[in-house]
């Protein structure tokens, strides 16, 4: 048999191995993305939007629908491949694949791809739930769906490195209390940054969810405050690092092999 | 083709342990092969490096002429590995577990569901495929540990203590399925802690210890290297002290049971002969210890220091 025959297989087993899982356990993996973004879509949008004046020209609640979508695809995204690659070193069955003719890049890609596909399914979820409180535009839908795929893509492969490197469950919470959190809700997801003052803006600008937010968010309402070419490239090169990084760690057996 | 080379190979674990101190190895086509030694020997690193589940600090590693570092897939393909600890998601069914780890090696779901069913049969685990693997007894997992590493008709089955925690009869079962694998061409390279296992099973054997190769060799030369035997004899009526049974040397355990060492040159015949002389009826008799065990003591004690 030839080896794209079984590389193609083997990604075929660890992509349908992923997607049982978080299927199977959909009440953790999918309704409390729901639940908390209709809440968000609550009190934000309808008891406390009402309050805040236009942003960008959009009601408020439109305004925050592209970043909060965004914002459950990549917590979503992230949150799959580390818990599910940490449980598999966790009870040391990532063996099975160690052991196996399986490349990095095809476990990394196996992976990725779970991860792409719970937050996917989340993010379709969240914007059903959008639809029960408000009108969901879509203006550019090629660019919105790429953005959506790249965003995925890039948070399950750090989600992915973050697995590697954790030693017990409380590594693989810590980065997205201490760093992830952090980075979304001040990543526009809640504000054009068009209302920070110079400085401010500056430094929201090394944040790289801004440029996936705004690009969402131009995909959906047609504008944002990033220029949708520079978004696209940063996300990009934010996926090629990572995946390089990851393949190396990879590659060297780290947190894998003794 | 030669299913196993290693040469010096060398490991130092990050805390400073060195575990394996360069270690040769060469086991043959079709054979069944022992690798002993007591516990912490080096035995688990010397299989995790084969499997490329630990990197070797250096040393080289050929599987069927396929180099590790050099072509590590073709290495990988023709390697079934049970290991020491059951390291499959707990969560999964049997079935599941088998099907997967049959998609790394490239077999489709549909034809890994094929292949299982006389496997998990003649495991007896056919009932218990749907079951979840942390429902499984102890016996059970490891049964599940060998189907899983057959799937893929490995040319080299590599079990590391496979019939630890595993009942008498189930054991029994194991041993003919191994020899039955090992009959159709499978090369088998066996770790385990019960000797008569190894003495019945395999041909060729090496014994590790403190990560040096102590011993590698044929197992009827390491056997025909025994000087004498010690039996012990249950005695019909009581004895108030030990007979004279020269050239017999031996020792009164209590009033029904007696020590013999039989050296060589001398015969069980003799001493019944001397018995019976005496008027000393035995019951019963029993070898003292099993013939490896006492080899694998004398090697592994006066064996290589740390
Ligand atoms: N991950 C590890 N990190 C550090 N030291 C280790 C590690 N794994 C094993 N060792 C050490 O390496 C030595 C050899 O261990 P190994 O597991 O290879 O022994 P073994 O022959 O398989 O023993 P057993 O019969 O008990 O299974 C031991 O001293 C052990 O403590
Ligand atoms: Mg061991």
């Amino acid at each position: 048999m030839s080896y794209s025959r079984v590389y193609a297989t083997a990604l075929m087993t660890i992509i349908r191995k992923e997607v049982r899982r978080f299927a199977s356990i959909w009440i953790q993996t999918i309704v409390p993305a729901a639940i908390t973004t209709a809440l968000y879509f609550l009190i934000f949008g309808k008891v406390i939007g009402s309050q805040i004046a236009d942003m960008d020209g959009y009601s408020y609640i439109e305004f925050i629908v592209p970043g909060l979508v965004l914002m459950s695809v990549l917590t979503n995204a992230y949150g799959n491949v580390v818990s599910s690659f940490y449980s598999s070193k966790f009870q040391h069955y990532v063996d099975e694949l160690l052991i196996a003719p399986v490349p990095d890049w095809i476990i990394l890609a196996g992976y990725v791809f779970g991860g792409v596909a719970r937050g996917l399914t989340v993010g379709l979820v969240v914007i059903l739930v959008a639809m029960l409180f408000t009108r969901v535009q879509l203006v550019h839908p090629l660019i919105s769906l790429l953005v959506f795929v790249l965003t995925a893509i890039l948070f399950s492969i750090a989600g992915f490195i973050n697995a590697v490197f954790a030693n017990n469950f409380d590594d693989i919470s810590i980065v997205p209390t201490f760093v992830l959190t952090p980075l979304t809700y001040l990543g526009g997801v809640f504000y054009s940054i068009s209302l920070l003052p110079p400085f401010w803006q500056s430094v929201s600008l090394a944040n790289p969810v801004l440029y996936m937010v705004n690009g969402f968010r131009y995909g959906m309402l047609g504008r944002s405050d990033i220029d949708i070419e520079i978004a696209l490239l940063i996300i990009v090169a934010f996926i090629l690092l990572l995946w390089s990084f990851a393949l190396r760690l990879l590659a060297h057996g780290t947190g894998l092999k003794t | 083709m030669t299913p196993l080379k290693c040469s010096q190979l060398t490991k130092t674990y990050r805390n400073g342990v060195q575990a394996l101190k360069g270690i040769d190895l060469q086991v043959k086509e079709g054979d069944f092969f022992a690798l002993l030694g007591p516990n912490g020997a080096g035995k688990s690193t010397a299989i995790g490096i084969i499997c490329s589940l630990v990197r070797k600090t250096a040393g080289k590693v050929a599987v069927f002429g396929h180099d590790l570092d050099e072509d590590p897939f073709g290495a990988r393909c023709s390697i079934g590995l049970v290991p020491q600890e059951f390291n499959f998601n707990q969560f999964e069914s049997v079935i599941n577990i088998i099907a997967n780890q049959a998609g790394y090696y490239g077999i489709s779901w549909k034809q890994a569901f094929k292949r299982a069913e006389p496997i998990l049969k003649r495991l007896d685990l056919w009932q218990k495929r749907h079951t979840e693997a942390r429902f499984l007894s102890g016996g059970m997992k490891r049964r599940l540990l060998i189907a899983r590493a057959l799937l893929h008709k490995p040319s080299l089955l590599i079990l590391d203590e496979p019939t630890a925690g595993v009942d008498i009869e189930i054991r029994h079962t194991m041993w003919q399925f191994m020899s039955e694998i090992n009959e159709q061409g499978t090369t088998i390279i066996l770790t385990t802690h019960y000797l008569e296992e190894a003495e019945s099973l395999c041909r060729n054997i090496a014994i590790i210890n403190h990560g040096h190769i102590v011993e590698c060799t044929s197992m009827n030369r390491l056997l025909q290297r025994l000087s004498g035997e010690c039996v012990v004899l249950n005695l019909h009526e009581p004895l108030q002290e030990m007979p004279l049974l020269a050239p017999f040397c031996g020792r009164r355990i209590d009033a029904l049971t007696l020590e013999v060492e039989i050296s060589d040159g001398h015969s069980l015949n003799e001493l019944f002969c001397l018995l019976h002389e005496k008027g000393i009826r035995v019951s019963s008799l029993r070898n003292k210890q099993n013939r490896l065990e006492r080899l694998f003591l004398d090697l592994v004690q006066g064996g290589a220091p740390a």
